[in-house]
């Protein structure tokens, strides 16, 4: 098992090294039926994110971008059209290659941060090293440089609780890399936050940025899709906009 | 994820929930300890009931007397009639008449005072003869036992219960001391070896003299020659039937009787004695175990209760953990583990607690518990085995949410 998921990965970034986009979306549709009332959250979504991108995807609620940024973390699959991430096609993958593809290839920071408060700072960073069979020492070493990274080389045995909303998302954020995904996909991630500790996540993505990673940011806040380099809008399950900010 | 890790998530899941887990944990306990103590109950009433019967010898039949038909037409209760002589059991000592017969012992009993150096014991008085110490598989402390030549010689000799000697005289080493029954001098020849209680009968508190001796003196009167029971010993296992069959042919002869149905006395077997006793008991022993089982359930039901709440307040924890790339089946093991782990530790308390209680109340019961490692053992895997079966429901449901929908939960 150990074995296929590092095979997996070993494919998956080479791939993504020799320049496919790590997002590609062809004529994405996506429609939620409930009794006999469709619903189309998606209606044909074409995007390509590049290896190194720093991409906001913005726009009112209701029009389509929590489906979209679903789709996006294979936490679902889409009706019709192409999903490729990092080179692979996974539009229909099932529930267990899903939770493989996601394990592997995403990172997750989320608004309310979904760290578990019975573990510490550092068990909670090394839980996707566990679903990949990571040796314990191997998990620790990883898990530990994570916080180191994000600023909290000295919290590593402190609890949630002990932490505050900041310094949470920064164990978030630490647990998202520490796997080395393709991706970073960050939902609303400073919703939650006072505007101190916003700018101290939105600084520290901007740092990943430089570092070559690949930042999806869902936002509904101009303020901080800013921070990104490209701004797409979303109305009504279409793309509405879609541009470069230039610096 | 490993299995170690994976029981560690559950064992620290259990303990983040105390009380509440020592609640459900404390059901399937309860359960356990009763299980264990009631099939230890039931293996050592068997126990103690065997050794009580096979005490009185193997290759026993018991001759008691039937019941008596007064002149009136009024039958008299089991065993009252004087119906079985010195004579049966003498023509029952002949090898010609009873081949599969190797010994006989009629016994006279009579309640009796002794009296040595103005100390007074009362016991039961039995007077028997020579064979008396094979046929009921007992040995001498010190001394001999009676002879053919006392019954003959109507000595009077007297061997005591080692309880007796010891109540009389303080002590076991007592040959050759005297004892005085009513107006007679007794000497003691002999002290038997010590047995213990069987049921009500203390094995240890008698006396013994020839049987010639008990007619004469201690009982008299119409009854000198009748005995009370007569214990027949077959030479083998095998032959117990056959010497059943003589015995019966030869009693109903000597006492003319045609018919079987009418025979004034009962032949019992050891065997008769032990099935019956040991199928009473195995029938309480399954009542009781059934009972303690359905607690068990009942445990059982509760482990799935507290599972099911577990995984609806951590639907949040499971969408995360599927969101990092748990899948399925690593979210149905953790439960199932988490499940397994209350059994567990059900099972393990309530293993020690049945092994304590076992060992504590014999002495407040006057019972004998045995506690069966193969008891012990299963109970334990019973109790992991009743967390896994009810937590199946509840891990399946934690495994098959989606994380979309049990991230955003609230």
């Amino acid at each position: 098992m150990a074995d296929l998921f590092d095979a997996f990965a070993s494919t998956g970034t080479v791939l993504a090294e020799h320049g496919s986009p790590v997002i590609e979306l062809v004529g994405a549709r996506k429609t939620y039926r409930t009794g006999s009332i469709e619903f189309e959250a998606l209606r044909g979504i074409d995007l390509r994110i590049e290896q190194g991108e720093y991409v906001a995807i913005m726009g009112p609620s209701g029009s389509g971008k929590s489906t979209l940024m679903n789709i996006i973390g294979c936490l679902d699959t889409l009706t019709e059209g192409d999903y490729r991430l990092a080179g692979d096609d996974i539009a229909e993958l099932d529930e267990i290659d899903l939770a493989q593809i996601r394990n592997l290839r995403i990172g997750f920071v989320f608004q309310q941060f979904h760290l578990l408060p019975a573990l510490s700072a550092w068990r909670n960073v090394e839980l996707p090293l566990m679903y990949r069979q990571v040796p314990v020492g191997e998990r620790r070493a990883r898990a530990a440089a994570a916080l180191e990274r994000v600023g909290l080389g000295d919290r590593v045995a402190n609890r949630p609780g002990e932490l505050s909303g900041g310094q949470q998302q920064r164990v978030a954020v630490a647990r998202a890399l520490v796997g080395e995904p393709d991706l970073l996909l960050a939902d609303e991630p400073t919703g939650n936050l006072d505007s101190q500790s916003t700018a101290d996540v939105l600084g520290l993505l901007d740092e990943l940025h430089q570092q070559g990673r690949t930042i999806v940011l869902i936002t509904h806040e101009l303020e901080v899709a800013q921070h990104a380099r490209r701004i797409v809008w979303v109305r009504d399950g279409l793309i509405q906009s879609d541009e470069v900010i230039d610096r | 994820m490993s299995w170690l890790e994976t029981l560690r998530t559950g064992w620290s899941a259990v303990r983040s929930h105390g009380l509440r887990s020592a609640l459900t944990v404390l059901g399937i306990l309860i359960g356990i300890a009763a299980v264990i103590l009631t099939v230890g109950l039931g293996l050592g009433t068997q126990k103690d009931v065997s050794a009580q019967i096979s005490s009185l010898g193997s290759n026993l039949l018991i001759v008691t007397p039937g019941s008596s038909t007064g002149t009136d037409g009024v039958r008299g209760g089991f065993g009252s009639a004087a119906t079985l002589t010195r004579a049966d059991a003498e023509a029952l000592a002949s090898r010609t008449n009873a081949p599969d017969v190797s010994a006989v012992a009629p016994e006279k009993s009579t309640s009796a005072s002794l009296e040595a150096n103005d100390t007074n014991w009362t016991t039961t008085v039995t007077g028997t003869t020579a064979d008396w110490l094979d046929v009921r598989s007992r040995e001498l402390e010190n001394g001999t036992f009676l002879t053919a030549a006392d019954d003959t010689d109507r000595a009077n000799v007297i061997v005591l219960g080692s309880e007796t000697a010891t109540e009389l005289f303080g002590t076991t080493r007592v040959v050759g001391q005297s004892v005085t029954i009513g107006d007679d001098d007794y000497q003691v020849i002999g002290v038997l070896a010590a047995e213990g209680a069987s049921g009500s009968e203390d094995l240890d508190d008698l006396a013994l003299v020839p049987l010639s001796t008990a007619s004469e003196q201690l009982v008299g009167g119409n009854a000198r020659s009748s005995v009370s029971t007569i214990y027949v010993q077959a030479a083998s296992t095998d032959q117990l039937s056959a010497a059943n069959q003589e015995t019966t042919t030869l009693l109903l002869n000597l006492h003319g009787i045609t018919a079987t149905d009418s025979a004034d006395f009962t032949v019992s077997s050891q065997d008769a004695l032990v099935s019956t006793a040991t199928a009473v008991y195995r029938t309480l022993t399954v009542l009781l175990t059934g009972i303690a089982a359905l607690s068990l359930l009942v445990g059982g039901i509760g482990v799935m209760n507290i599972m099911l709440v577990s995984v609806t307040e951590r639907t949040r924890e499971i969408g995360l953990r599927k969101a990092l790339g748990a899948p399925p089946w690593a979210i149905r093991r953790q439960f199932l583990v988490e499940a397994s782990v209350l059994g567990l530790a059900g099972g393990v308390i309530g293993a020690g607690l049945g092994i304590v209680a076992a060992h504590v109340l014999p002495g407040l019961l006057d019972t004998s518990i045995v506690v069966s490692g193969a008891a012990v053992a299963g109970s334990v895997v019973v109790a992991v085995g009743i967390g896994l079966v009810f937590g199946v429901y509840p891990a399946t449901r934690a495994a098959r949410l989606t994380p979309i929908d049990a991230l955003r939960s609230e």
